[in-house]
């Protein structure tokens, strides 16, 4: 068997997270700017939830006194104060796929060397607000060409069962911000079983994720907290939903452990995640607390991240 | 294809295909291979720029073409200069006979920073310093050829002879169909090979082979992974290795691993911060001591760099037939070595017309073309040189031939050089039919290094 160097699997991963995180944050950019179009006075409100699903609302305070649209858009595509905008977010993929370049095909590489290219030549100087959202298609669209290389040339070998791991846990930390900075809204639809909670705003939700029109299609124009939670945490089907990234998860690491014939602490953590956190009924988790389920999610995913960087040695 | 003296025998055929071709549409392609580069990432970072750019080197669509016949000599030559380097180093770093001889000052030696003493007396796995060097050549005839530098340090530049000849392929199939062209794609089969015939005595089995690199922020990372990849060989940094067992290791996914051949793109001071630079964190501390055990081959040698040295480069002629015994076939440029007071006199005098070089110096930084140069230029360059004369060399400068270049215009003719890349191992020497060709891209110009603004070509050898 080839050999890999934990460096290499380190720099798949994070390439694979990066572009996971550009590409959620542009979703992030896109529900924010609809929002903000309609809704002018909630917007300010709106922008900082979208800053703080993204981590980075500390970082936007320390040089900006207002939420502004065009000051929160560029701060995420562009500005140099946030190591998390999408500009330095595929800056280094880039970065970790030029590492990781032995192990990628040729289409691979050109694909993310494209989609940076692209990106540097789309953000040199701020957006206006009429192009964003063609700037916000095309780094959709770009992921998307890396997605299809990645699934469509590389070898089914550990390199990619590194990239996809990368990739799901990046998601699913996704997913579960965007719930946790939310909840509050979710929360009295609940208390008052029949209360409506208010459209546009689990719109944003849905939209975020890009899944509006798969909930519509599975649950109609039921409108529940509830069915919303189920949907994104519990639903195994939806590409974007906690279960879906863990299920795949810990099938990556079964491939990796199987692959080395070596069972790993990550191999069992991931495992565990799915069967204590995951298996429903939404009731439970709302019972228990939706904010206190979703926190002690988050900090069992990144407990995983950090048990894989350690059981398959991506540093020293 | 027409420029003075009419078309040259070797490009009679590729003319007849270009006269049939449409210019606008050999313009087109030109433009494709630009974008074709850009996404493959063929980029290199130039020191000093803003930014640490990314910038592409000119390519060039017109082929250089050398006859089956020119081929054979040429190789002749080189293969006979490589050996004689290989044995100067075995003997400067065992007996040095040839400075017992008096054939080579033994100064030159001693107070070169390139020699290195921990080298005395150390055999390299197979006998082998200089794995991999480049020879550069320069044309100023029909029939002159002149060795312009050996370069037996990290020689690099032979992923673009790769890809340039993946991107004609890529371009104009049906050129290769017309005209018999030899192929230069098994170099890193060839590389793989020979360095794995390199392997130290404590391998045990296939030799694993790896490429250490500086990192992604070297200005020749692309052609590292590039060769890596082609080898399906590792690709490390320092902190990817430590001495485990007497071994060189790797960190892989499974724990470490140890390598037999370490391909190495860094320079020697920086390979071992224990017994080198303490400051480098390029290298892996301790290597030496497993260099020395015979844990690990170390490609090229350390202290092989010393053969690149330009004062030593005029005492080639002598260094070849003192180990060989025979001749130079190919020679040297005429070289003043400025450290010797009359030729120092000689280049003042003629400093206008000299192209000056710094005797460690290397792609084109620091060097003075003289009737390229302004007064002025000349004149601060004086005064380096007679502050330090011992730091330079100064050769004619020479009438470089020229080949054709495709321009905005039509064909228009360009000074060039060659570096053919040459392997050596205990089985033997190859050396991959014609090599990168350099190209100066602005009219008239005699530099060729890509730090300057050269660009580069396919380069093709003819079949028999």
């Amino acid at each position: 068997m080839a050999i890999m160097l934990g460096k290499t699997a380190g720099s798949l991963f994070w390439m694979a997270r990066y572009l996971e995180r550009s590409e959620n944050n542009a979703r992030l950019i896109d529900a924010g700017f609809r929002i903000a179009l309609t809704r002018s006075a909630t917007a300010p409100a709106e922008w900082k939830s979208v800053l703080e699903t993204a981590g980075v609302v500390h970082a936007y305070e320390a040089a900006n006194a207002e939420f502004t649209s065009s000051r929160v858009i560029d701060f995420l595509l562009r500005d140099p104060a946030n190591p998390s905008s999408i500009l330095s977010t595929v800056k280094q993929a880039r970065d970790n796929a030029r590492t990781a370049r032995t192990h990628l095909t040729r289409e691979m590489w050109e694909a993310v060397n494209t989609g940076w290219m692209t990106l540097v030549a789309l953000l040199k100087r701020p957006v206006r607000e009429d192009d964003l959202p063609d700037v916000l298609a095309t780094i959709r669209r770009q992921n998307g060409q890396v997605r299809g290389a990645l699934t469509g040339t590389m070898l089914r070998n550990d390199g990619f069962d590194f990239a996809e791991l990368g990739t799901f846990l990046e998601r699913a930390d996704n997913t579960a911000r965007i719930l946790d900075v939310k909840y509050y809204l979710l929360l009295p639809s609940v208390a008052h079983i029949g209360s409506s909670i208010d459209n546009v705003q689990w719109e944003t939700i849905l939209r975020s994720v890009s899944a509006l029109r798969a909930y519509r299609w599975l649950y109609g124009a039921e409108i529940s907290a509830l069915k919303i939670a189920e949907f994104l945490i519990l639903y195994a089907q939806m590409p974007r939903s906690l279960a879906f990234c863990c299920e795949h998860m810990a099938g990556h690491l079964g491939r990796i452990q199987h692959l080395y014939g070596e069972e790993t602490e990550a191999g069992r953590m991931a495992t565990a995640l799915c069967r204590d956190r995951l298996a429903g009924p939404i009731q439970s988790i709302f019972d228990g607390g939706l904010h206190e389920y979703l926190r002690g999610f988050l900090a069992a995913n990144a407990a995983l991240a950090r048990q894989i960087e350690l059981d398959y040695r991506f540093v020293e | 294809m027409t420029t003075e003296g009419g078309i040259r025998a070797p490009y009679r055929e590729y003319c007849q295909w270009f006269d049939g071709e449409d210019a606008a549409r050999i313009a087109q392609k030109a433009k494709q291979a630009e974008a074709f580069f850009r996404t493959i990432g063929i980029t290199f970072n130039v020191y000093g720029a803003e930014g640490g750019d990314e910038r592409l080197i000119p390519f060039d669509v017109v082929p250089r073409i050398i006859a089956a016949g020119e081929w054979r000599r040429l190789s002749r030559g080189i293969e006979q200069r490589v050996r004689a380097l290989n044995a100067f180093l075995h003997d400067i770093y065992h007996r040095q006979e040839i400075l017992r001889a008096g054939r080579v000052p033994t100064e030159l030696i001693a107070r070169n920073d390139a020699f290195l003493p921990m080298m005395m007396g150390m055999d390299p796995p197979g006998g082998v310093y200089t794995h991999i060097s480049g020879i550069d050549i320069v044309r100023t005839g029909a029939d002159e050829f002149y060795v312009l530098e050996d370069n037996a340090r990290t020689p690099s530049g032979v992923s673009y002879m790769l890809e340039n000849r993946e991107t004609m392929l890529q371009m104009f199939p049906e050129l290769f169909a017309k005209v018999a062209v030899r192929e230069v794609g098994d170099y890193p089969i060839n590389l793989l090979k020979s360095l794995s015939a390199c392997a130290p005595p404590m391998c045990g089995g296939t030799p694993t082979v790896a490429v250490l690199t500086p990192g992604i922020h070297n200005s020749a990372y692309f052609e590292h992974s590039f060769l890596a990849d082609q080898m399906g060989a590792a690709l490390v940094e320092g902190h990817d290795l430590r001495v485990v067992e007497g071994r060189i290791a790797m960190r892989t996914t499974r724990g470490y691993r140890p390598i037999d051949v370490l391909y190495r793109r860094v320079d020697d001071d920086f390979l071992d911060p224990l017994n080198f630079r303490p400051d480098s964190l390029l290298g892996v501390p301790g290597i030496w001591d497993v260099y020395r055990a015979g844990g690990i081959t170390i490609a090229n040698a350390p202290g092989t760099g010393i053969a690149d040295d330009k004062a030593l480069y005029s005492y080639m002629p002598d260094i070849i037939e003192f180990y060989t015994g025979e001749k130079a076939l190919l020679p040297n440029v005429p070289t003043w070595r400025c450290s010797e007071p009359e030729h120092l006199r000689e280049v003042l005098d003629r400093l206008p017309e000299l192209v000056v070089k710094e005797v460690h110096g290397s792609g084109g930084y620091g060097m003075l073309v003289g009737p390229a140069a302004s007064k002025k230029e000349i004149a601060a360059f004086r005064a380096k040189l007679e502050a330090n004369p011992r730091n330079y060399i100064a050769q004619p400068t020479l009438s470089l031939s020229t080949v054709p270049i495709f321009t905005n215009k039509g064909l228009a003719p360009r000074h060039v050089d060659l570096r053919p890349f040459v392997l050596m191992s205990p089985q033997g020497i190859t050396i991959t039919p014609g090599g990168l060709t350099r190209v100066a891209m602005s009219k008239g110009s005699l530099v060729v290094n890509s730090s300057q603004g050269g660009g580069t070509k396919d380069t093709w050898v003819l079949e028999d």
